[in-house]
């Protein structure tokens, strides 16, 4: 109980953010669960990571797994009455089921395997999936951190997040994270990195700064941005993933479709401006022709009206590429 | 948190009270203030997946969909700026184009909430192809039709299927959406209750129509058409010509069905009667034989219920025909002898509340010399499309009584319309039947209102008799685990498939909700209360018809009475 204590006071003194995408303050997250009143609660472990070309949290659980569930632990020990779900994407979850089982040897841990597709990494959405239901979110609020999972009080943190929170418990926090580097580059793979570093650094650092045209995707290989390499000296978001992008050797249009399938395929149909959206600009993509009035009219909504954060970060990666490389091919 | 809070928030620079805990939407509506939206209906949960109900909130970022975001003090709403509307336009045009509009002719356009819509915002075409042209048309039974091409996904039907626990319509994942489709599951079929159909916004769900066969058969001069109208259609059929919710418009009603060319109408409440009587004897019957619960019959969706998912409690279902049933039964024997008809010559339609009603009449182990008692049901929404077809407005037509001799019913008779009226009904005359006394009060406030379940213990003759009143199948699941754990936990246990009973059937009037509902029934209690007869065997016509012609244990089997068998699933579709 003692250390419990202080996990949630280190959180919040280094000013720790979670490592899902969204960036939550995960102290924050931690003392809401911890000080609402429940006989019940919940601790999710999100391993569920399923955006093209983003693998940091199974390189982690492949690689660092007693981190990462020292980090639930340290979890369970700190809120009252809990017990916790790995929720693991179908891939990572037939990879790993084994090994962890081996590690976790408490009853208070359980496996789950993810129903439904990539935005089944949602945070309600898991809710939902775990409790067998319709794979569609939950309106917000309540959050899960007060009626999450079976209506109870709910943490859910990323892979990432679970393995900071063991090195801060033990002091060994050093400001890092990882970085999935991948595309036209020499040596692709997952580094741990300092957080502060820009996009550019962290390429120069792991040697996988290219010496012809490029571009990059950064924070997500369907949902990320992109940027120029004039533009590489800002810290990546979301899941750090960097993809480079070779620019004479890549079909602008053909990187589009995979974005825009992509979104078609997961996006769970719930809400008009997603489910319809994605759809037409997906058909707009198929066709290579652009209609900037009805691509604006798309984004305008997807942004401004989507039910979650999936369709309101449709638009981002479209927008980037049609204004920054498109057009300029003109 | 009081639930009762009083607060007050500004929407368009209007102060409004309001309390806390509403939803933006909910007190738009309250205060008629006009908010767009297709997915919200208040007998269901919130889902806010139209994205056309979007507002600004002062000192917040972005837009709130106003069905699922609550008031809190001093909020200050807008709900009109250039960006709102034109986000609406965008889905709504979004909407529209997964929408398609296939050239059948239907009643339900004029059902259709997102076809006001398209009018209201005038989209007049979408710049996108549709991308529903190929989509289904699938037929439950003789009741409901299911357009998907027409679905807009806002999973309203899924939602009231599956508050009804039948679950029928889910969703399926085909080529890259998710579409409504019946489930192919043996073990779930459609009851027929059509609540997917007064719940759907854009009309995809209808009834199946039968006017144009109406039509016909008054056009043919050697067809006697007889019409009948049920208890529950005099307090909701006004809707449909702008009068106010609960307008009680029987005589109208009568007038405008002369008006279509009908050549005699007469009331289902007189059918109702016998229903009363003939189930009051089996109440008593099971009482005495102490083979209770007594489960009423007069709803069909119900009766279906049973027989599919439920069929150990068919001994338990009563064996008396329903109202319409047992009216159409007389009209084509009773009268037809009497006026010396021939009975084949004779068209009997139906007006009811329901769709299931349509598949009631087709029930073979109904027929009765080879002829099927009633030959055509149309609800009260194509009635009210006949009505307008034929430029009959109701309220302005001169009202006309009734015919005789199956016109004059009892108050009890009028109550079969509301959850409870038929229990109630039926007490009143086993009362008398068991205690040879006639009750003092005769009101059973007990099983009267819009609950979902009503349980009440009433003394006869010192003896208790213990009464369940349901609507909404839900609710009645609930009932028949009790009785599966204790079969005889209730004597008298009557059901309605849809909430409210009749007056919130699946053929009524759109939109419907907890207070229109509330209304309909409450004019139904008026009518009964200013009844001299409210008794259903002391009214006339029902003992003369008992004295001249029931007078066999034949004669009330095949008229009165009807069996019931286990149901293997019927809609399907491969």
């Amino acid at each position: 109980m003692h250390m419990s204590k202080d996990i949630i006071t280190k959180l919040t003194e280094e000013k720790f953010l979670g490592r899902g995408g969204a960036s939550f303050p995960t102290g924050l997250k931690w003392k809401t669960v911890k000080e609402v009143k429940a006989e019940k609660k919940y601790i999710i472990c999100n391993a569920s990571e399923g955006e093209p070309n983003v693998f940091k949290d199974g390189f982690i659980i492949e690689n660092y797994p007693e981190e990462m569930i020292q980090g639930i632990k340290i979890a369970l020990e700190t809120i009252d009455n809990s017990s916790a779900y790995i929720y693991l994407s179908k891939d990572y979850y037939e990879k790993f089921k084994d090994s962890l089982k081996e590690l976790i040897k408490d009853s208070q841990i359980s496996l789950f395997k993810k129903t439904g597709g990539y935005l089944a990494g949602e945070e309600t959405l898991i809710c939902e999936s775990i409790e067998g239901k319709l794979l569609e979110p939950r309106i917000k609020p309540p959050f899960p951190a007060q009626f999450g999972l079976w209506g109870c009080p709910t943490l859910i943190n990323n892979v990432e997040t679970f393995y900071y929170v063991a090195k801060i418990a033990k002091n060994q926090y050093k400001k890092t994270r990882f970085y999935s580097v991948v595309g036209d580059v020499e040596n692709k793979g997952v580094y741990e990195l300092p957080e502060s570093y820009s996009i550019l650094q962290a390429l120069k650092e792991t040697k996988n700064l290219p010496d012809f045209d490029f571009f990059v995707q950064s924070g997500g290989g369907a949902s990320g941005e992109i940027l120029l390499s004039s533009e590489l000296d800002q810290q990546c978001k979301g899941v750090g993933s960097i993809i480079v992008f070779n620019r004479k050797q890549t079909d602008l249009f053909s990187l589009m479709k995979k974005w825009a399938d992509f979104f078609l395929e997961e996006n769970c149909d719930k809400c008009i401006p997603c489910r319809e959206g994605s759809y037409r600009i997906a058909e707009m993509i198929k066709k290579e022709k652009i209609d900037k009035k009805i691509l604006d009219d798309l984004f305008l909504v997807l942004e401004e009206s989507s039910f979650c954060a999936l369709g309101r970060g449709i638009p981002l990666p479209f927008r980037g590429l049609i204004t920054k490389l498109l057009n300029e091919q003109k | 948190m009081n639930k009762n809070k009083r607060i007050q928030i500004i929407i368009d620079n209007k102060k409004i009270d309001c309390f806390e805990k509403q939803t933006i939407l909910e007190v738009a509506k309250e205060n008629l203030i006009d908010i767009p939206f297709l997915c919200s209906h208040p007998d269901l949960d919130i889902k806010a997946n139209c994205r056309l109900c979007m507002v600004e909130i002062k000192n917040r970022k972005g837009l709130h969909a106003s069905c699922s975001t609550k008031v809190e003090e001093g909020m200050e709403i807008i709900i009109d700026s250039p960006k709102i509307k034109k986000i609406r336009e965008i889905n709504l045009e979004l909407i529209f184009a997964q929408h398609h509009k296939k050239d059948i002719k239907h009643i339900s356009v004029f059902n259709s909430h997102l076809l006001d819509l398209i009018k209201k915002y005038k989209i007049k075409t979408t710049r996108f192809k549709n991308r529903k042209k190929k989509y289904p048309i699938y037929q439950f039974g003789p009741s409901i039709i299911f357009d998907s091409s027409k679905c807009i996904d806002c999973n309203n039907c899924i939602d009231v299927c599956n508050k009804q626990t039948i679950g029928f319509l889910e969703k399926q994942k085909i080529e890259n959406f998710n579409q409504v489709v019946p489930s192919e599951d043996e073990n779930k079929d459609c009851i027929y209750c059509g609540q997917c159909v007064v719940h759907c916004p854009s009309g995809a769900l209808m009834a199946v129509e039968n006017f144009k066969n109406v039509e016909k058969e008054i056009e043919n001069k050697n067809k006697i058409v007889v019409f009948q109208f049920a208890p529950s259609i005099r307090t909701s059929i006004g809707e449909e010509f702008d009068l106010p919710y609960g307008s009680i418009v029987t005589e109208q009603l009568v007038a405008g069905i002369k008006e279509l060319g009908a050549d005699r109408v007469f009331d289902t409440c007189v059918g109702a009667d016998f229903t009363t009587i003939e189930e009051a004897n089996e109440l008593i019957e099971k009482l005495e034989n102490k083979t209770t619960p007594c489960l009423t019959s007069c709803c069909p969706a119900w009766v279906k219920f049973i027989e599919f998912n439920y069929p150990k409690f068919i001994p338990h279902l009563a064996t008396t025909r329903s109202p319409q049933i047992i009216l159409g039964g007389l009209i084509k024997t009773y009268w037809a002898k009497k006026e010396n008809i021939n009975p084949k010559d004779i068209t009997v339609v139906s007006i009811m509340p329901c769709v299931a009603k349509k598949y009631e009449i087709q029930r073979k182990e109904l027929e009765i010399n080879g002829l099927m008692p009633v030959d055509y049901v149309l609800t009260t929404r194509e009635l009210a499309y006949l009505f307008k077809k034929h430029n009959i407005n109701l309220k302005e037509i001169s009202p006309q009584k009734i015919d005789n001799p199956l016109g004059i019913h009892s108050g009890a008779g009028v109550i079969y319309g509301a959850s409870g009226g038929v229990v109630e009904s039926a007490l009143r005359t086993a009362y008398k039947k068991i205690t040879k006394k006639e009750l003092t009060k005769i009101e059973f406030e007990q099983v009267r209102g819009m609950e979902g379940i009503k349980r009440a213990t009433i003394k006869i003759n010192g003896k208790s008799v213990k009464i369940a009143v349901i609507n909404g199948i839900e609710n009645a699941k609930k009932i028949l685990k009790e009785l599966k754990k204790e079969p005889q936990l209730y004597d008298a246990v009557e059901v309605m498939a849809c909430p409210g009973g009749c007056i919130g059937g699946g053929g009524q009037p759109m939109p419907i909700d907890s207070e229109i509902r509330k209304k309909r029934a409450d004019s139904l209690y008026r009518i009964d209360d200013k009844k001299e007869i409210r008794l259903a065997h002391k009214n006339p016509i029902i003992k003369k018809v008992y004295q001249d012609f029931l007078v066999s244990k034949e004669m009330v089997h095949s008229i009165c009475h009807t069996e019931y068998s286990q149901k293997k699933k019927e809609v399907k579709f491969k």
